[in-house]
């Protein structure tokens, strides 16, 4: 697997290799170290130093200010994301079911249609969907944000399950269905339980697009139906007031923190799914 | 084949196993008709009225579009476009090919190392923009950062500085992307064959060289395709604008989709809002219609 040049580097070359690695980390590392720094320190002590400077006494107060600001947004987030992630990647998994195993006329064609929508720039549809929203009702509404991220999430969730499914042999299927196996047994008892690998896949990607998303939060919500996202940039670009930057940066963690959370526990996934959309989507 | 077996025993029963899967399916295809084909039409339309605050349906002709091409601030967007695509594309996939190449040579703690390039990209481009925008601080950022270690003639003033503060968007989206890149071409590098290289090094070949001249070329797929994902990522780029620069100093660093979105629903200009959702939408198919086909092309030879 790796290649095998280890022996024919001369050690000069393989100190420079390990130092252009480290800078390269800690240039990775930097924005996220001054945030945390700025976030635990006070006003003042952020004027009279710099951004790396300990603080003069760690104090939690812009957490606390912070998250006093965007915490009823924090959950609009969680209420957003939960159903919408659940719904577009069960969606998803029964698309890709059909699309692989139980494939129809026009099922391939629908399939290519689909994928479109991987790169479709949302642009070209917030002025109908908007339209729409607010003919069911739903503008302005977490249930709208949700309707919406289920919508325009289908092409990924559907491309990650079809294309697990399609190398599982068809045998495995035929054989469960001249027993008599009916499509959804079938997707119950043998497709369903070897899925683990990309359900994780698809419940991270989607996580993390919807969670992350701006987009849609700021042209499908107002006021108190807003996600962290929006209220974060709402937060940090106001001119009222003095600037407090350890509030701001004290945010900005918390809306960071769920998706970093995540991959951290689950990086695996995160970059399969990263990969799997990226070279296919 | 699914008929076949289907059409053994016709019962009922048999025939709504046979619906079944089309059932299922017709949502979806309901949404995607609807939702993205639907909408696209009706944008396109859109941009042929004369709608500003609401939508209306009186033809405009190309109307629209001629004030797109006559709005200084579209090109101002558009130049920034290309400018920002470029450098955010091109500086990505050097710092993504070069730490690729570097961690690929049997690297202690690799994969330790790599978790930290790549985790920018699980962060919202909002999170991404307001962390860079402070450290971008004139006066408190790096500016004052690298003055206080003694620097200094320092002076990093860019986010304030019309004219160069599509490179503080830049800094901001490769620090973002360019470990994504990293992640794609390490995942690449790990399927070239060993024993390629091993030739080139018995044919006296030096390991730079071998890496420019035979593994680096057998990642073409790789490299159209970050090619792909880096400019549709620059295409779309809004929420770091917003976030870092609104669009300012004036609308020196607006992007399309910025302009899009202010014009839309800030400005009350929905006909040409449209006009420009269209013209982001011919661009990504500019890009995507290519790469398509020679993805098929290869796929046909291969």
């Amino acid at each position: 697997m790796h290649s095998p040049l280890e022996k024919a580097l001369p050690s000069p070359s393989r100190i420079a290799i390990h130092a252009v690695l480290l800078l390269a980390v800690v240039l990775y590392l930097v924005p996220l170290v001054v945030m945390l720094l700025t976030s635990f320190k006070t006003p003042e002590d952020i004027s009279t130093g710099n951004l790396l400077s300990w603080p003069a006494v760690i104090t939690g107060i812009g957490w606390v200010k912070a998250w006093s600001t965007v915490s009823g947004y924090f959950w609009n987030s969680i209420m957003i994301t939960v159903p919408a992630v659940l719904i577009s990647t069960a969606i998803g998994a029964l698309n890709g079911y059909v699309l692989s195993m139980w494939r129809f006329r026009g099922s391939q064609l629908f399939f290519g249609l689909l994928l479109f929508g991987c790169f479709l720039p949302f642009q070209t549809v917030l002025l109908p969907a908007s339209f729409t929203l607010g003919k069911l009702g739903l503008a302005s509404t977490t249930t709208g944000l949700v309707l919406v991220h289920v919508v325009y999430g289908l092409a990924f969730t559907t491309l990650f399950f079809r294309n697990f499914y399609v190398s599982i042999p068809d045998a495995l299927v035929k054989a469960a269905r001249l027993d008599g196996a009916g499509f959804f047994t079938i997707f119950r008892r043998i497709i369903l339980p070897m899925s683990t690998p990309i359900i994780m896949v698809c419940l991270i990607w989607q996580f993390t697009q919807i969670w992350n998303d701006f987009l849609f939060g700021v042209v499908f919500s107002s006021g108190d139906s807003q996600p962290i996202t929006v209220a974060l940039n709402n937060l940090v670009n106001t001119s009222t007031g003095a600037k407090e930057y350890n509030v701001d940066m004290a945010a900005a963690m918390i809306a960071g923190l769920p998706t970093l959370l995540v991959y951290v526990v689950a990086g695996k996934y995160f970059v399969r799914g990263l990969t799997a959309g990226a070279v296919k989507g | 084949m699914t008929t076949a077996t289907a059409q053994l025993r016709a019962s009922p029963l048999d025939a709504l196993q046979r619906w079944l899967p089309k059932l299922v399916l017709a949502p979806s295809m309901f949404i995607v008709l609807v939702g993205f084909y639907g909408y696209i039409l009706w944008t396109f339309v859109l941009s042929f009225t004369t709608s500003t605050f609401l939508p209306t349906y009186k033809w405009a002709g190309l109307a629209q579009y001629a004030r797109l091409f006559d709005n200084d601030r579209w090109w101002v967007a558009s130049k920034n476009l290309v400018l920002f695509g470029g450098l955010f594309i091109a500086i990505s996939l050097v710092i993504g090919v070069v730490l690729a190449v570097l961690l690929d040579q049997r690297i202690r703690r690799e994969g330790f190392i790599r978790t930290l390039y790549l985790y920018p990209m699980a962060l919202s481009m909002i999170v991404t923009g307001t962390a860079w925008k402070w450290l971008l601080n004139p006066g408190m950022g790096l500016d004052k950062l690298l003055r206080d270690w003694g620097w200094e003639g320092f002076r990093l003033d860019w986010l304030i500085d019309p004219d160069r503060v599509v490179y503080c968007l830049v800094i901001a989206a490769v620090w973002q992307a360019s470990g994504f890149i990293m992640a794609m071409f390490l995942a690449g590098l790990r399927g070239v064959d060993p024993s390629i290289i091993r030739a080139a090094q018995i044919d006296g070949a030096s390991l730079p060289r071998i890496y420019w001249r035979v593994v680096l070329p057998s990642l073409r797929p790789v490299f159209f395709s970050s090619l792909m994902i880096l400019s549709h990522i620059a295409i779309k780029s809004f929420d770091l604008v917003a976030a870092m620069t609104a669009g300012g100093p004036g609308y020196s660093s607006d992007l399309p989709a910025m302009f899009m979105y202010s014009f839309t629903f800030s400005r009350g200009q929905m006909g040409m809002g449209s006009a420009s959702a269209i013209l982001m939408l011919g661009a990504i198919l500019a890009i995507l219609v290519p790469y398509l086909y020679s993805e098929l092309r290869s796929k046909r030879h291969a």
